[in-house]
């Protein structure tokens, strides 16, 4: 961790001498703080972590019960067929929505810090209207929408005389849920973004200005850069997002069962297992390794993130 | 590990200028001429985020047969939202208001507690230095990354054990913790809590807590409340943990119920009627969420960003 507290406290010489006194006291009170927070993350994260990777290490006979299997469940979740294309897809999902979402969020971010936009302040309230839209209703609505027989969206098509595409079918319902995706959280990535903008000194601006760059130059060069933060926090977020994807397919499931299968997600996967097929240990491992591959991508994110802000 | 975080000074620039920035640049930007094309831009924009929200409102004032025949951004041939209500909240002996209170009681009981809990552990994190915090504080920035879904399962499982599943405790206790809140109170308190503050009341001879609930928890104020808004959407909006934990309809959050209604409505069978029923549901549904955010503007349109302009 880079950013620490700093320590601008400069102690008078009597508070110094006391200093041992008052440092017990303190940490003391820090620890009876945290305590609370401590001992329910440990009962609500931990100790459910650790019985999952426990779980995970059993396997269950109809003949004997439980069995130890060491990493079996592991092995067999590598070889799964189901499990790796629910990951390919969440990656695809990933690489796809991610850089449109994060792309319309930082336009409508510098857009509205330019102050070009008339009517910002709408414009900022109406865009982050959908984040308070829970994704079951988000879903739900947009399902609506893409329906065949009275769907807005065919509606709209038929208006002017186009044939719709169906919008719940196999091959398009993927990039149907990316869409309700985006229309969820391109607002709250906004906020931030816009925040990070609104947070840079103006006399950078000027001095820029002074300098002749014009206000393209200005976006790219100081802009972009003050963003990098925000962006990798929204970045961030995506990627734990987009793995753990589960309520957009498991509700588009009620209305396109043909397009979206058990496994459409590995989320969706490992909770049919275990709610559906009862295969708590294997649905354990499924989740544990899922787990694993976001804190890993989420690493190599920071990873290249950090070196190139030392290299800038 | 490394956080997604910048340089401690970075961090401070960026508090203590963002209020003052503010006041300086709307001066300065006074003179500042408009574009017509980027508003243009920027609002056919703003059309794909309200439209289908609109279509929900319009359509929750149309009975079943307009909903399949007329435009869905017109109104229906009959005003029907009044009929729509009275059947949403008296379908299933009236089960859509039990679903209501229990969303908001999951959701302020959650919340509050998440950001109680989230406010002492940040605050002691920010502002003390003690041999274990630099550890504590790096579990909780890992915990962040673990997806929230994994735990789920195990927790259902050690949940029935208890005999805990299938009650409120269920969804409340699990949404307690919110590794999250403890990292933007800890990057908020930083700031917002001067140390010279605290040495002053310590060396008039005040005690720690003291300290803690008379001076910080003022100056913590706008931070907890964010912490408070982000955890009530978090809570508001959750599914999955309900959606396993629960069995009871009379226990189910909005989210839980409205699903389950909506897949008995597209399964059909004489269950068409529903959909003027979820629509109407749905767009009830929201309102609470959008008057709260109406309202803390000022709190969200900062404070969201807490961890993107600091941290």
């Amino acid at each position: 961790m880079t950013a620490e507290t700093p320590r601008r406290m400069a102690l008078s010489a009597p508070a110094a001498r006391r200093s041992r006194g008052i440092h017990a006291g303190q940490t003391r009170t820090a620890w009876l703080l945290i305590l609370p927070f401590l001992l329910v993350f440990a009962a609500f994260f931990t100790v459910p972590l650790g019985y999952s990777a426990y779980l995970s290490l059993f396997t269950s006979k109809l003949v004997g019960g439980e069995v130890f299997s060491g990493l079996d469940n592991y092995s067999r979740a590598l070889h799964d067929p189901h499990f790796w294309e629910g990951l390919r897809r969440v990656a695809f999902f990933l690489c796809v929505q991610m850089p449109i979402m994060l792309a319309a969020s930082t336009f409508i971010a510098l857009a509205l810090d330019s102050q070009r936009v008339r009517g910002g302040k709408f414009v900022r309230l109406l865009v982050f209207v959908p984040y308070a839209v829970p994704s079951v209703v988000a879903t739900l609505m947009w399902g609506y929408l893409y329906g065949k027989d009275y769907g807005l969206i065919t509606q709209m098509f038929d208006a002017v005389g186009l044939h719709a595409p169906d919008l719940l079918s196999p091959g398009s319902i993927l990039g149907s849920t990316m869409n309700i995706v985006c229309w969820e959280f391109v607002g709250y990535n906004m906020i931030v973004l816009y925040a990070a903008l609104r947070s840079v000194p103006n006399d950078l601006y000027e001095a820029a200005e002074i300098d002749g760059a014009g206000q393209w130059r200005i976006a790219w060069s100081i802009k972009l850069p003050a963003l990098r933060p925000a962006l990798l926090l929204t970045l961030i977020f995506s990627i734990i997002g987009s793995f753990q994807l589960f309520n957009e397919p498991n509700l588009l499931f009620n209305i396109a069962p043909n397009a979206i299968g058990s496994d459409f997600t590995p989320n969706l996967y490992a909770y049919n297992l275990a709610f559906r097929g009862q295969d708590n240990n294997y649905a354990a491992a499924i989740a544990f390794l899922l787990g694993f591959v976001v804190m890993i991508v989420a690493f190599v994110v920071q990873g290249v993130t950090n070196r190139k802000e030392r290299q800038a | 590990m490394t956080a997604p975080a910048m340089s401690t000074e970075a961090e401070h620039a960026a508090v203590k200028s963002a209020p003052v920035v503010g006041r300086r640049r709307r001066k300065a930007e006074r003179g500042k001429q408009r574009s017509s094309v980027l508003t243009v831009i920027i609002w056919l924009t703003v059309l794909y985020f309200i439209v289908p929200l609109l279509w929900l409102v319009i359509s929750s004032t149309k009975d079943n047969a307009d909903l399949f025949t007329t435009f869905g951004l017109k109104l229906g041939h009959s005003f029907q939202l009044f009929k729509n209500l009275g059947s949403l909240f008296t379908f299933q002996d009236g089960i859509y208001s039990r679903w209501l209170i229990n969303t908001v009681l999951y959701a302020v009981v959650g919340s509050v507690g998440a950001a109680v809990l989230s406010t002492m552990a940040g605050y002691a994190l920010a502002k003390y230095r003690f041999p274990g915090s630099r550890a504590v504080f790096n579990i909780v920035l890992g915990s962040i990354m673990v997806p929230l879904t994994a735990l789920a399962l195990p927790t259902y499982l050690l949940f029935a054990a208890a005999h805990l599943t299938d009650t409120p405790w269920a969804v409340i206790l699990p949404s307690l913790v919110s590794p999250f809140g403890v990292y933007l109170m800890r990057v908020y308190a930083a700031d917002a809590v001067d140390d010279s503050i605290l040495e002053a009341a310590r060396i008039d001879g005040a005690s720690e807590f003291r300290v803690f609930r008379t001076i910080s928890l003022k100056l913590l104020t706008p931070g907890i409340v964010t912490v408070l808004l982000f955890q009530l959407v978090a809570t508001w909006n959750n599914y999955f943990l309900p959606l396993i934990m629960l069995n009871s309809p009379k226990l189910f959050p909005v989210t839980v119920g409205l699903a389950q209604w909506q897949g008995a409505a597209a399964a059909g069978g004489g269950a068409q009627v529903l959909f003027s029923t979820v629509i109407t549901g749905a767009f009830v549904s929201i309102i609470p969420l959008m008057i709260a955010f109406l309202f803390l503007q000022r709190y969200w349109q900062s404070g969201l960003a807490t961890g993107g302009v600091k941290g």
